[in-house]
């Protein structure tokens, strides 16, 4: 054969969610990345995630820009939403179509290239407004799809696969992110599924715009010795802050709390977020603790991983221009579009 | 938890589950591929090597390879080894030139083997190319034992029979038929050296019942298909009930549907989970209309006029507990089923009256010889039993293994070495990757569903007592079916320094059963943190040295997998990869060497 198919085989005794549906009705079409390429193991990350929660897929919409990263959003969910925009540009559309349907979930997947570089302007507003969305940058340090080329998140010093170091500062996600005022700000390792897969979990359950920079090694152009985004180097200097486990409404959320380690964040929809601690004195409700963490960690070169900050509190973007709650589709016609008269109306206020 | 040693060549046989299932080991999967190929010849001489008769057992074959196959666990339905088998036999082509030969020169040697059936046979078949003069001793006038005896030529002909002993005979063995071996001692006496006692379970076991012997309508089932066989008995009563429900009893009530009965009864005295034939048995003889009555216990011959005119049975109820067992019975009553032939199908027994008590051998309390398990070897040495004679009744197949077994006591028994210093099996693994997305195998996944053997339409097959039901695969089967075999020979081979834990093959593996994880104390541990799938037929979780990166160990399941190669395509590494694992399983003409391979 000249290519190949994963198929799908029903197990005997093959755990089902509450809908019924098996870990593979959240596959989607067959991955065409590089063999060993980190943002699979991401797109496998989502999958299970959507799953565990028993998110309907026909409830979800996936969107993204341009780039190894944008490209899964086919590899998962197959019977998502989904629009694969133009590069930089998945914030903008994103946020039209939150604006246009609320009810549904929605799940942004971008690289450092589309984010951090082209995307940039798009990226900060998107966090700005409070955009009820995950926001998933698989950030291997590289432009992967045009081969290679550094990236605006590749580290001072970091070589290039031929050799050439990369002498211009990064842009960090996470810490551009708390200075912008983000609410819910992560990072997390493709290889390391245990955390990753509970960040999803509470990024897709938060009320409004989560990041979470997952670091995620292109096999192909950026894991070689002296790359800074290796799998060797990433698994080297993993620091795990706080691991956070999402619990959803009427399950078992009166376990007690004073086990001391664990701090509870309640969420929106009833659930709660459990942080548990696995550094000392850091408090990931507290934006500034977040950054002080951040900036220390750098110093050490350490890659500081887990759920650094989160505010159930703000109001997204929703709330904050007081739009309508019923999605578009589902507004009569008449009370969507009152007809001219009411438009002349509303117009002879302006003037 | 020690990381799995692959090295020894059980691992990777028992992942093989058709193959460690097999009491010859024949490679399956391999074998298949052969007939993939269109290799039939090949396929036919791989198969011949351990089963000796694959045209024969590609027809009756017991076949515990086919419960034990892997496709269970995806799909109801196994692959059809057995059938596929056939194939192999059926279009072998010319493969005379290929089998092993007559020897220039024998070594002197004389053995003796009593009893023409396939136990024997595969020790002559083992022995007489290494040079052993061997003289099987046949009582009746036609070689093959129970399979020509005992099981009809609808089901194998007796070309196909013919053909297969004829291979064996060619090389040089002495067949004497005619000649029942009535002493022992007096053959002990006349200077072998060494004796093979194949002569099968040949007692049929008796129902001691009001009215037994006042009617000569009722028959030992074994003895009745003997006198079929040989053309004694040509015909029987319109009405006819066969007691038991073993694979005997199947084979009574469609010959006497052949010999122009209208109607057979079946009479079970439990319900049908504890039916002892094989469902495929069953299934063939409801197909000829055959009725199959529960719950009757027989109680009485009844006969009017000293004819045989029905039997009373007692209707029974039982109750089974959660696990099906019964609990207790009851009777509920009575009744009387006419009918105007009763054949008895109840079950065999060991008999060597031919065995004198002083001779040497010493049996046990159910007068089963005392046999070593490993060698053959009766309590003397020199002596040597195998198949239905050596534990009581089995089946073909595991004739043929115990044949290979005293073959090899035999043959080191002639040279005066240790019975138990027998040649280990040994495990060669072979490179199956050709290129990208290209593999020596069919790796895919096809989800075709097990083809239906054709049969011939029922008013023909009764025409004739040796018309052959199944009529064999044809071409479109033949290519539907080699592609559902999993080709569980070709496994998964890991290489731990080479991991960089991408999870690559962990997110690829369609049936998920891979893992990487920290390791644990003890297996059940490790499966308790995984939630791997139910432990099943002791298929062993394959457990990695720590990965050069964290220290975690790389995890598999081989309960699950379906060895299609995806994880070994996805790892950028080549950390995993596909390799065809050849179990050597030696017999007598390998004794001799040694091979010196070792495992991966
Ligand atoms: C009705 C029936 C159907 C069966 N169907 C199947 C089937 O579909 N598939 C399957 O795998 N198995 C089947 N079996 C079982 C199978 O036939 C036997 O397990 C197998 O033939 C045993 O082989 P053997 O070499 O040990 O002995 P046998 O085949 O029993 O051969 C023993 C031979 O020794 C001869 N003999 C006995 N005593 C002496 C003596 N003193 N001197 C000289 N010769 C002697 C006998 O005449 C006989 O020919 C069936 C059995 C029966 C009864
Ligand atoms: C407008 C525009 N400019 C440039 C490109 C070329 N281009 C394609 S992908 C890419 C960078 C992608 O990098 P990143 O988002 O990090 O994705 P990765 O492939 O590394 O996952 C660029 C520059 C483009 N497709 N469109
Ligand atoms: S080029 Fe890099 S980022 Fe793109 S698919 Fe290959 S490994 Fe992944
Ligand atoms: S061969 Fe590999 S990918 Fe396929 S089922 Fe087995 S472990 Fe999974
Ligand atoms: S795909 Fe290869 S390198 Fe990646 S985790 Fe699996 S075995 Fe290791
Ligand atoms: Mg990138």
């Amino acid at each position: 054969m000249t290519s190949f198919v994963k198929p799908h085989i029903r197990r005997k005794n093959e755990p089902v969610n509450e809908l019924g549906l098996v870990r593979a009705d959240y596959d989607g079409a067959m991955s065409t990345l590089c063999a060993g390429c980190g943002h699979d193991s991401v797109t496998a990350s989502m999958a299970r995630a959507f799953f565990e929660l028993s998110i309907k897929p026909h409830r979800a919409v996936k969107v993204s820009g341009i780039g190894c990263s944008s490209k899964t959003t086919a590899y998962f969910l197959r019977e998502a939403h989904g629009n694969n925009t133009v590069h930089g540009r998945m914030p903008s559309v994103a946020t039209g179509a939150v604006a246009a349907n609320s009810a549904l979930t929605y799940i942004g997947v971008s690289g450092d290239g589309d984010s951090l570089s082209i995307g940039l302007g798009q990226f900060v507003h998107a966090m700005r407004r409070n955009v009820n969305m995950l926001y998933v940058l698989e950030n291997n340090g590289v432009y992967g799809l045009t081969k290679g080329q550094f990236s605006a998140s590749a580290d001072l010093g970091s070589l290039a696969k031929r050799g050439a170091p990369n002498e211009m500062p990064p842009i960090d996600p996470v810490s551009l992110a708390l200075s912008v005022g983000a609410t819910f700000v992560a990072r997390g390792f493709s290889g390391d599924r245990e955390q990753l897969v509970p960040l999803i979990k509470a990024g897709l359950k938060h009320k409004g715009f989560g990041l979470i920079d997952v670091i995620s090694p292109c096999v192909s152009f950026n894991d070689h010795k002296g790359s800074t985004k290796s799998y060797a180097h990433t698994y080297k200097y993993y620091h795990k802050a706080v691991h956070a486990d999402y619990v959803a409404p009427s399950k078992d959320i009166k376990v007690c709390y004073d086990e001391g380690e664990i701090m509870p964040v309640e969420m929106h929809d009833g659930g709660v977020i459990r942080l548990r601690k696995l550094e000392k004195g850091f408090d990931p409700r507290d934006r500034a603790a977040a950054m002080s963490a951040l900036a220390n960690a750098q110093k050490e070169d350490e890659i500081l991983t887990g759920l650094l900050h989160i505010d159930e509190t703000h109001p997204d973007m929703h709330a904050l221009n007081k739009m309508e709650d019923r999605p578009l589709n589902e507004i009569p016609y008449a009370e969507l579009n009152p007809g001219g008269a009411k438009l002349h109306e509303l117009q002879k206020g302006f003037r | 938890m020690k990381p799995t040693d692959t090295r020894n060549p059980d691992y990777f046989h028992k992942v093989v589950d058709c193959q460690w299932a097999c009491p010859a080991h024949t490679p399956v999967p391999a074998y298949i591929r052969l007939i993939a190929q269109g290799q039939y010849g090949d396929a036919y001489l791989l198969n011949r090597e351990s089963n000796v008769f694959p045209g024969i057992l590609g027809r009756v074959c017991d076949r515990p390879c086919e419960p034990a196959c892997r496709r269970t666990r995806v799909e109801e339905e196994p692959v059809a080894i057995c059938r596929l088998k056939r194939v192999a036999a059926d279009h072998r082509g010319e493969i005379e030139d290929k089998l092993p030969k007559k020897p220039e020169k024998t070594n002197g040697k004389r053995i003796a083997l009593i009893g023409a059936g396939p136990a024997s046979f595969t020790v002559a078949n083992d022995l007489a190319p290494l040079g052993y003069e061997c003289t099987i001793f046949e009582k009746l006038d036609a070689p093959g034992g129970l399979m020509r005896s005992n099981i009809p030529a609808f089901r194998l002909p007796e070309q196909v029979l013919s053909e297969e002993l004829g291979y064996i005979l060619d090389m040089g063995v002495e067949l004497k038929l005619g000649t029942p071996v009535e002493s022992m001692k007096a053959l002990l006496d006349e200077g072998w050296a060494a004796i093979f006692v194949g002569t099968g379970a040949p007692k049929g076991k008796n129902l001691d019942l009001q009215g037994r012997y006042d009617t000569d309508n009722i028959h030992i089932g074994i003895d009745w298909l003997e006198s079929v066989a040989f053309e004694h008995t040509k015909k029987i009563g319109k009405q006819v009930l066969i007691i038991g429900v073993g694979n005997t009893a199947m084979d009574c009530c469609r010959t006497s549907l052949r010999l122009g009965a209208d109607t057979v009864k079946v009479m079970a005295r439990k319900p049908r989970e504890f039916f002892k034939a094989s469902v495929w048995e069953l299934e063939d003889a409801e197909e000829e209309n055959i009725e199959i009555v529960v719950n009757h216990s027989p109680k009485a011959f009844v006969l009017e006029k000293g004819k045989l005119v029905g039997m009373l049975f007692e209707t029974m109820e039982y109750e089974l507990d959660a696990k099906g067992r019964i609990e207790t019975q009851r009777v509920t009553g009575e009744v009387t089923i006419p009918c105007d032939d009763v054949i008895l199908a109840i079950g065999q027994e060991n008999a060597f009256p031919w065995i004198e008590a002083d001779a040497g051998i010493e049996f046990d309390k159910w007068q089963i010889p005392m046999i070593d398990e490993t060698t053959f070897q009766s309590t003397i040495p020199g002596v040597f039993f195998g198949g239905d004679a050596a534990f009581g009744p089995k089946n073909i197949i595991w004739a043929v293994e115990h044949g290979h077994q005293a073959a090899i006591s035999i043959h080191k028994h002639c040279q005066g070495k240790m019975l138990t210093g027998r040649l280990p099996d040994e495990l060669e693994m072979v490179a199956t990757k050709m290129g990208m997305f290209e593999w020596r195998y069919s790796n895919s996944y096809d989800n075709s569903d097990r083809r239906q053997m054709e049969h011939v339409e029922l008013v023909k097959r009764f025409e004739k007592l040796d018309v052959e039901v199944e009529l064999g695969f044809s071409a479109e089967q033949i290519a539907t079916e080699v592609e559902r075999c999993l080709n569980c020979d070709i496994q998964t081979v890991f290489d731990a320094p080479l991991c960089e834990e991408c999870d690559a093959c962990i997110d690829i593996c369609p049936v998920e059963c891979l893992s990487i994880a920290p390791t644990a104390e003890t297996e059940g541990e490790l499966r308790n943190s995984l939630s791997v799938s139910e432990v099943e037929d002791g298929q062993a979780l394959y457990v990695s040295d720590g990965l050069p990166l964290t220290g975690r160990v790389m995890i598999k399941d081989e309960n699950v997998c379906l060895h299609c190669g995806l994880c070994a395509e996805r790892c950028p590494t080549a950390a995993w990869d596909m390799q065809e694992g050849v179990i050597h399983i030696h017999h007598a003409e390998d004794q001799d060497t040694t091979s010196g391979r070792t495992g991966p």
